[in-house]
């Protein structure tokens, strides 16, 4: 693919609210994750909370769009100057020439979970206050990213699980190839809501402990909640020696199992393959690779059977959501923030958590912060219903 | 203006009163559209028996109306790739799981909760045929048809390679339906090609617009239109169904919406 400017990145996980935040928790290894305690949740388990989302007041105008994952959007928003950077694109290009693709899994749900507790005894109706189409829906955060900055271009919410917001990267990348339009704000954000934390208790996938991908004892996830969000835009003849790209997409569907990845990873393996062959890149050109890294028995086995068969032990690697928690539909978008911010600064993020990794995975599992040049950096996402996708960001 | 252009390959449409795009072409004829009729739902002969019975009325939909577009275009769906667009995805399944987080028992079945994420028919799509092509899973709340129509006709314009678009959308169950109200239960598919072929209904031609929404004489259709989601993608599906060369506006996030041309190939 023609590579894609990105003009500016940011991304608020339990690990800070911005870039700088995010880096210096990432250098030194830091977890965000915290014995559960939110909402009326009685879980054994830990999460990625982030702190201060409720205190995030919705503009008047776009109350319809007031909960939990559009404060969360917001926060995200304004950090790191990044809406500036959205309303000078706005400005320069036209309100009809950018786009919003934006992912999530759950949107506003914890609204309705919380409404279903307020029904009319008598008639069972929900309670007159709350807004479906602001906040339950699933184009809910798209519309009010749209309509906070009055972005009147194509728009659409990708809701593939946790491959979501990965896969919007592709989305954007598409339409501007094809001329529809300029600039794109693309991004994922999901909060934290009882669906899924009850829903990965049924699995049995919840850790009662800080996740620890890939270690030999890894017991489950731990759920994260992020907002995390880009600029992309078509690459001007200036775009100068310090830009950052999208340079591959790879996007790939396991045919497997709901919720169980493909066990030999073969879905995982084709997604990466494409992504590389989307950038024009070769295996040994990829520096480092942020993995899904989940840290549940069977994704964590088979995205390593993925990772060697296509880079060997060559590559160094290491899932961050050690750090951050699974935040699952902005999974993708934080992630590619995180790799933008290696990129930038020089530095490979420890996997923090693991212990000893488990026998068998042959990978550069970088287990404390490494610093070093890169040139290009690959991102994985899969998700449930076996929705795989790899992204390849870089230098030009 | 940047126009993207495809041909149509294969039709799959099932809704209120009609099982296939041959019984909507004879109501639509007769002038016997019945927007209160109810939507005959196959069951999903193409999942393996555990997958079958853990499908709900959204997935046997999605699953009918791309089953009847991918066996008109003749492509293998294993390599085919798939846009699915929905408003609310399984109404009935998000009842449940939110009745049980009410309740004093908050636990849900691992088959619920799989279920209830928005690409679950793309998910079971991919387990019934084999299909590993890249496959999007897309909302845009009443725009879900048009987005994910743009979204089909970028991906082949980009690749030059064939996709399949599966809009549908089903009513929630009280109380979300009061809050939401879809008027029925629709699938409508489009089996999409680059390339004019010996299949080809009709060539497509798409662009971003600003005009109004084409409106449906027949006013049980458009009803249809206003009422369901996915309906919004009636006027493409009339024109392709009567094989009528024309042009129409269908909905899109305002002030935006699509203008299409319909030339039919046979």
């Amino acid at each position: 693919m023609v590579p894609i400017l990105i003009s500016a990145f940011t991304v608020t996980s339990s690990l800070g609210c911005g870039q700088e935040s995010t880096f210096h928790a990432l250098t030194n290894g830091e977890c965000g994750l915290i014995p559960c305690r939110f909402e009326t949740v009685a879980l054994n388990t830990f999460v990625g909370e982030v702190a201060g989302v409720d205190r995030v007041v919705i503009p008047p105008g776009l109350s319809a769009f007031d909960c939990r994952n559009n404060r969360l959007a917001l926060l995200g928003l304004t950090q790191d100057g990044f809406a500036d950077a959205v309303r000078g694109a706005v400005g320069r290009f036209g309100t009809r020439r950018v786009g919003v693709f934006i992912g999530t899994s759950t949107s506003g749900m914890l609204e309705t979970e919380l409404a279903y507790r307020r029904r009319d005894p008598d008639s069972g109706a929900l309670p007159a206050d709350f807004d479906y189409g602001g906040t339950h829906n699933c184009f809910s955060a798209g519309a009010f990213v749209r309509a906070y900055f009055g972005i009147e271009g194509p728009a659409v919410v990708v809701s593939s699980a946790c491959s979501s917001s990965a896969k919007v990267f592709g989305n954007a990348a598409r339409m501007i190839q094809a001329g529809l339009i300029d600039a794109a704000v693309v991004g994922g954000v999901d909060s934290l809501c009882l669906t899924t934390l009850y829903g990965f208790n049924s699995l049995e996938l919840l850790s009662p402990r800080p996740c620890r991908p890939f270690d030999a004892r890894r017991d489950g996830i731990s759920i994260g909640e992020a907002a995390a969000f880009a600029l992309l835009q078509r690459t001007p003849d200036d775009a100068g020696s310090d830009a950052l790209f999208l340079l591959g997409i790879g996007e790939s569907s396991d045919a497997h199992h709901m919720s169980a990845p493909h066990p030999e990873g073969l879905g995982a393996k084709a997604a990466i393959g494409a992504a590389l062959a989307s950038a024009g890149l070769s295996p040994a050109q990829i520096g480092y690779v942020n993995l899904h890294g989940t840290g549940t028995r069977a994704n964590d086995a088979a995205e390593a059977l993925a990772v060697q068969a296509v880079f060997g032990n060559a590559v160094a690697c290491s899932s961050t959501k050690g750090s951050t928690g699974h935040t699952l539909g902005a999974a993708g978008a934080v992630e590619a923030a995180i790799s933008l911010l290696a990129i930038r600064h020089g530095f490979m993020p420890a996997g923090v958590n693991t212990g000893i990794l488990e026998r068998g995975f042959e990978l550069d599992y970088v287990r404390s912060c490494r610093h070093a040049r890169l040139e290009a950096v690959l991102s994985n996402s899969f998700g449930f219903g076996g929705s795989n996708c790899a992204l390849v960001f870089g230098r030009p | 203006m940047t126009l993207l252009q495809c041909h149509i390959e294969g039709l799959g449409a099932i809704g209120p009163g009609f099982a296939d795009a041959e019984e909507f072409r004879r109501l639509v004829e007769a002038g016997r559209v019945d927007p209160s009729a109810p939507t005959p739902v196959p069951p999903p002969v193409c999942l393996p028996a555990a997958e079958r019975r853990r499908a709900g009325t959204s997935i046997k939909l999605a699953l009918a109306a791309g089953l009847q577009a991918l066996e008109g275009s003749g492509h293998d769906p294993a390599t085919l790739p798939t846009v699915f667009a929905s408003s609310g995805g399984d109404g009935d399944n998000c009842h449940i799981i939110c009745e049980a987080l009410a309740s004093n028992d908050r636990q849900i079945s691992p088959t619920r909760f799989h279920n209830s994420v928005h690409n679950a028919p793309s998910g079971y799509w991919g387990i019934a045929l084999g299909a590993t092509a890249p496959s999007t899973s897309l909302c845009a709340f009443d725009a879900s048809f048009g987005a994910g129509l743009l979204e089909a006709m970028v991906q082949v314009a980009q690749s030059r390679e064939p996709c399949l678009l599966i809009a549908y959308d089903v009513p929630y169950p009280f109380p979300l339906g009061r809050v939401r109200a879809i008027g029925g239960a629709m699938g409508l598919a489009l089996a999409l090609a680059p390339d004019a072929t010996v299949r080809s209904h009709a060539r497509l031609t798409v662009g971003l617009g600003e005009g109004p929404c084409t409106e449906l004489g027949d006013p049980g259709l458009e009803a249809m239109r206003r009422s369901i989601p996915a309906g919004r993608g009636l006027p493409l599906l009339r024109a392709l169904a009567l094989s009528e060369p024309c042009r129409v506006t269908v909905d899109y996030l305002d002030p935006l919406s699509l203008e299409l041309e319909v030339a039919p190939c046979r």
